[in-house]
């Protein structure tokens, strides 16, 4: 951001809240700022938007957008936290559930998992309407410190940009497309690329879910204690409202 | 003032590891409440193996990896006015589905027996056959979970899921006041 974009402030609203937002920032970057939280699995702090999952659709002007690429605009009404919103959010979250092989009970993200938490704050819990796909996908543990399980991955692409943009590297990519699109490193297998245990593709924070595993650290925090024990996904968003 | 006729419930484990069994008893000392909500039918609790009667509820821990399963779960749509799955396995096949999407098997039903059975680093079975005698109920190609076999009213989520939870939606179903889960109380593990 500019040093001078408090010149250029404009206000908006989002379910009726004021927000003020700057030149250039999206209604998700507003949003956040003013305590706002607006659901999301794809953007991520520091990472390059994305837009891909459609989580954090709201209605502005009546259409619906991505709130993580979508500009703010001056006088704009957004619509966020609606139920129709929230339960197309649901049905897009669940989608992700069938579409990978979902365990929670023996995933080692279990409790700091965004998807996972997701579900928690939808209210993910009524019988489910679709299949469960159960797709056959690979387990990567060739690397001494890293493991990949893509069963539980989500294409959010998120560790792609961390891996090209902050750490320079480019070790991740998509493979494929439509349904059958995956992430794939630029190697033979996850051994053989130049990824390091310390690079942020590979931090705790990057990968949404349980994919990218680092090894030996599985499970160390108790139940009760890990991080969406504690409180609902996205809480230190809106607890800056108060 | 006439007594409130008890409702009845009845319980059963499919495919599942009588985990969610174990929890009903983690309700603890709110069971003597419970107990005077219900009477319990069926159900490995009181070790009646057929209905009496019809039910109010019906409880299924487990999902279905077997013909017996389907026809336990049948019985239970037949015989109960509401059917809640109990716990991952019964709601989305839990532990026992990691057998359907063995990775780099075109057969991963077959490639589970023979590890668990025959190739197995640990296994020491004279016989080296998967058992297959009739009396066993057959399996069948991949384990489903509860309500891709019949319809299912409600599903209380966990592995296993909490006393809490068992005892608050129990309760509340049973006075007519189940509005939905309290978030805080919602975990898939
Ligand atoms: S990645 Fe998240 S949603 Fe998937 S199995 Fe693990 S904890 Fe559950
Ligand atoms: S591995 Fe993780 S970060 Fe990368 S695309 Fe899959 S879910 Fe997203
Ligand atoms: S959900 Fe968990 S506790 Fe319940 S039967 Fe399945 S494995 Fe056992
Ligand atoms: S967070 Fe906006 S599309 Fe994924």
């Amino acid at each position: 951001m500019s040093g001078t974009r408090r010149e250029t402030g404009f206000s908006f609203t989002i379910d009726g809240v004021e927000v003020t937002a700057y030149a250039g920032q999206t209604i998700m970057e507003a949003a956040d700022e003013a305590g706002v939280y607006i659901p999301r699995l794809c953007d991520h702090q520091g990472l390059r938007h994305q837009g891909s999952c459609r989580v954090c659709t709201v209605k502005a002007g009546g259409r619906s957008v991505a709130a993580c690429t979508q500009p703010a605009a001056p006088g704009q009404a957004v619509e966020n936290e609606t139920k129709h919103l929230n339960k197309m959010r649901r049905d897009l979250v669940e989608m992700l559930f069938h579409e990978g092989n979902h365990l929670c009970p023996i995933c080692e993200a279990s409790g700091n998992c965004e998807l996972q938490a997701m579900a928690y704050r939808l209210d993910m819990t009524e019988t489910t309407r679709f299949p469960y796909l159960e797709p056959c996908r690979p387990l990567d543990a060739s690397h001494p410190d890293i493991a990949l399980d893509t069963n539980r991955c989500i294409s959010c692409g998120r560790c792609i940009r961390a891996s090209q943009d902050v750490d320079g590297k480019g070790v991740f990519g998509y493979v494929g497309r439509g349904i059958h699109r995956r992430v794939a490193v630029n190697g033979e297998n996850l051994a053989e690329t130049d990824a390091e245990v310390t690079d942020h593709a590979i931090s705790q924070e990057v990968c949404p879910v349980g994919c990218i595993i680092r090894k030996r650290v599985g499970f160390v925090t108790p139940i009760g204690e890990r991080e969406f024990d504690q409180g609902l996904i996205g809480q230190e968003i809106e607890e800056k409202r108060k | 003032m006439s007594e409130l006729p008890k409702a009845r419930i009845a319980t059963a484990s499919l495919a599942g590891c009588f985990g969610c069994h174990m929890a009903i008893l983690d309700i603890d000392e709110r069971l003597l409440e419970l107990m005077k909500l219900v009477d319990v039918d069926r159900s490995p609790l009181t070790d009646k193996k057929r209905f009496t009667q019809r039910c109010d509820i019906g409880i299924i821990e487990g999902g279905c990896c077997n013909e017996e399963n389907v026809h336990v779960l049948h019985d239970f749509r037949r015989n109960c006015d509401v059917l809640i799955a109990l716990g991952q396995c019964a709601i989305m096949g839990g532990l026992p589905a990691m057998r359907n999407a063995i990775m780099h098997s075109d057969a991963p039903l077959r490639e589970c027996l023979d590890e668990a059975f025959v190739t197995g680093r640990y296994i020491r079975n004279t016989t080296h056959n998967v058992p297959n005698d009739p009396a066993l109920p057959l399996l069948l190609d991949e384990v489903y979970p509860c309500s891709q076999v019949v319809e299912i009213d409600y599903q209380i989520p966990g592995c296993a899921p909490g006393g809490d939870i068992i005892f608050d939606t129990l309760s509340k179903l049973l006075t007519g006041k189940f509005r939905g889960f309290e978030r805080e109380m919602i975990r898939f593990d």
